[in-house]
């Protein structure tokens, strides 16, 4: 029976070989379409404005958009409006995700604190925050605090209220078993709530940088001097759609760098 | 009797609960009196719902008799308790090592003597091989031993199990039941088991309690008088269908 379990872990069978091939293949059709997608859709786009199609000017093209990347990248203003993007989505990001956490904790703990804060919780989640952001601008100025309050802003609530889910669902069953063990409720968190909610957090982690990205380029369209949201407004004013353009591709790119991150993150911690 | 003689190990002295909730309240227990000797094995058998987890809860100290007094060893405050419920609740994110420590970090008795004690225990019962594995990788008989040795790790006086086997299939059941009466005579231990199994009761114990409806009251306390200890040989001696016939009857008036 052990002989038999192994020498099939090694060696597959005809049947179970053509299996896995048929499944290799099928990925690297996937991942063929995927990219094929991509290519054709910029090339489509290339020849319509090489043709004049559709005058360049209002659709630009992805010779122009890199040209424009090109010219931001040769006199530096590039690293600058990415550094200054990178910076406040990040910094954004830290501060709703640990303070969010926090404030989830201290409801956790406190459930009258809870049943007190609930409606103001669900009040300024519904709330479109983009509406705070004239009193943002007086409070904070024009510069990069202000952005950076608006990110916060944007991410924490959803922390809150994803961290919070977490840490009440977590399985009475087992809060019982440390209770009759008479653990204290410090020892019920950091042994039961804490570990239990760690697929809690990546979620949360997840959304949070979608919030960050959100919260960061909003900021910047209502006032900024510097950034990728910063050169798309500056781009649409001055009707300079390459710009706008190039600025928008730079964002898919850091977006989904960061995503891919998080990803990674997920992969780290939730191997067991 | 000879039992008057031994020390008492729990009592309870015409104990009554009353569950608050919005809806209304429920009175789950009512007059409840009894007492369990040090070294006893107790099977506690009710109907649904009438208020058996309770008496554990009860037991446990994790609530406060609404009028009565619980006492454990001859005092109130309750310490050296292991509660084994029904379901394993061993932690998905540790191995069974860490599992079966995790009483030990509670108490704060985490050290090299205890641990050696409890990993011994792991050995004896068959435990060693599946230490490094986590409770996804057992089997649910496996998982419920594993989760009897985690509570036999603080050295607990007295047990209290809630239904620990409901939730496997009857032929585990059988086994699991077996190898954990054996643990815990091995052990010489106290212990209360609760079920709503009439044969699991007769087999297990040496003495069996009937609760009636709620709110609960023992309304009958048999001594089982067999010359056997295993489960699986009581179920097969003479008696057996004498006793289940009784408690039968008992829990159907
Ligand atoms: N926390 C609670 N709040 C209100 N009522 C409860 C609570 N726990 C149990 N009860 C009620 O008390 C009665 C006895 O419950 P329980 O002790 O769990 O019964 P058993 O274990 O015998 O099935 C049930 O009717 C149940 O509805
Ligand atoms: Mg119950």
């Amino acid at each position: 029976m052990k002989h038999f379990a192994k020498r099939q872990r090694t060696a597959c069978s005809p049947e179970h070989c053509l299996y896995l091939k048929k499944r290799r293949r099928e990925t690297v059709l996937v991942q063929a379409l995927r990219l094929g997608i991509l290519l054709l859709l910029l090339g489509v786009w290339e020849l319509v404005a090489q043709l004049r199609l559709v005058d360049p000017f209002i659709i630009s093209s992805p010779s122009r958009i890199f040209a424009t990347i090109g010219d931001l990248a040769a006199d530096g203003s590039l690293f600058v409006h990415i550094g200054t993007t990178l910076w406040e989505t990040l910094a954004g990001f830290a501060i709703a995700v640990a303070l969010g956490t926090l404030v989830a904790l201290a409801l956790w703990w406190s459930e009258r604190a809870r049943r007190v804060l609930e409606p103001y919780i669900v009040v300024l989640n519904s709330l479109p925050k983009i509406a705070l952001g004239p009193v943002i601008i007086v409070w904070f100025g024009t510069g990069s605090t202000a952005i950076l309050f608006m990110t916060v802003l944007v991410g924490i609530i959803v922390a809150i209220m994803n961290m919070l889910g977490g840490f009440t669902a977590t399985d009475p069953g087992k809060i019982l078993l440390l209770r009759s063990m008479g653990a204290s409720k410090l020892q019920i968190l950091t042994k039961l709530v804490l570990p239990s909610s760690l697929p809690a957090f990546i979620g949360m982690l997840k959304i949070c940088v979608g919030m960050a990205w959100i919260g960061s380029i909003m900021g910047e369209y209502i006032s900024s001097n510097a950034g990728l949201g910063y050169l798309i407004v500056y781009g649409g004013q001055v009707f300079r759609l390459d710009l706008v353009m190039a600025a928008t591709a730079i964002l898919c790119v850091l977006a989904a760098g960061m995503y891919a991150l998080v990803a990674l993150a997920e992969k780290l911690l939730l191997k067991k | 009797m000879e039992s008057e003689n031994r020390r008492k190990a729990l009592e309870f002295k015409d104990v009554r609960l009353v569950y608050h909730t919005k809806e209304g309240e429920t009175a789950a227990a009512e007059h409840m009196s009894f007492c369990v000797y040090e070294g006893e094995f107790i099977a506690v058998i009710g109907p649904s719902g009438c208020g058996k987890t309770t008496v554990l809860s009860l037991a446990a100290g994790l609530l406060r008799p609404s009028a009565g007094e619980v006492c454990v060893h001859g005092k109130k405050g309750q310490k050296g308790i292991g509660y084994m419920l029904q379901k394993d609740e061993l932690f998905p994110w540790r191995t069974v090592r860490q599992n079966i420590f995790l009483p030990l970090e509670i108490g704060k008795k985490d050290t090299p003597e205890h641990r050696a004690r409890v990993l011994a225990l792991a050995e004896k019962y068959g435990l060693s091989g599946f230490l490094r594995a986590y409770p996804a990788q057992l089997s649910g008989g496996m998982r419920q031993r594993a989760a009897l040795i985690r509570t036999l790790a603080a050295d607990p006086a007295l047990l209290l199990l809630d239904e620990p086997f409901s939730a496997l299939d009857y032929q585990t059941r059988l086994n699991v039941c077996e190898d954990v009466c054996r643990v815990i005579r091995g052990e010489q231990k106290t212990a209360i088991l609760v079920t709503h199994d009439i044969s699991e009761a007769i087999s297990c114990a040496d003495r069996v309690l009937v609760l009636s409806a709620r709110p609960a009251r023992v309304v009958a306390s048999h001594t089982m008088d067999f010359s056997e200890l295993s489960p699986l040989k009581r179920r097969e001696s003479p008696q057996f269908s004498g006793w289940f016939e009784i408690l039968w009857k008992e829990l159907n008036v």
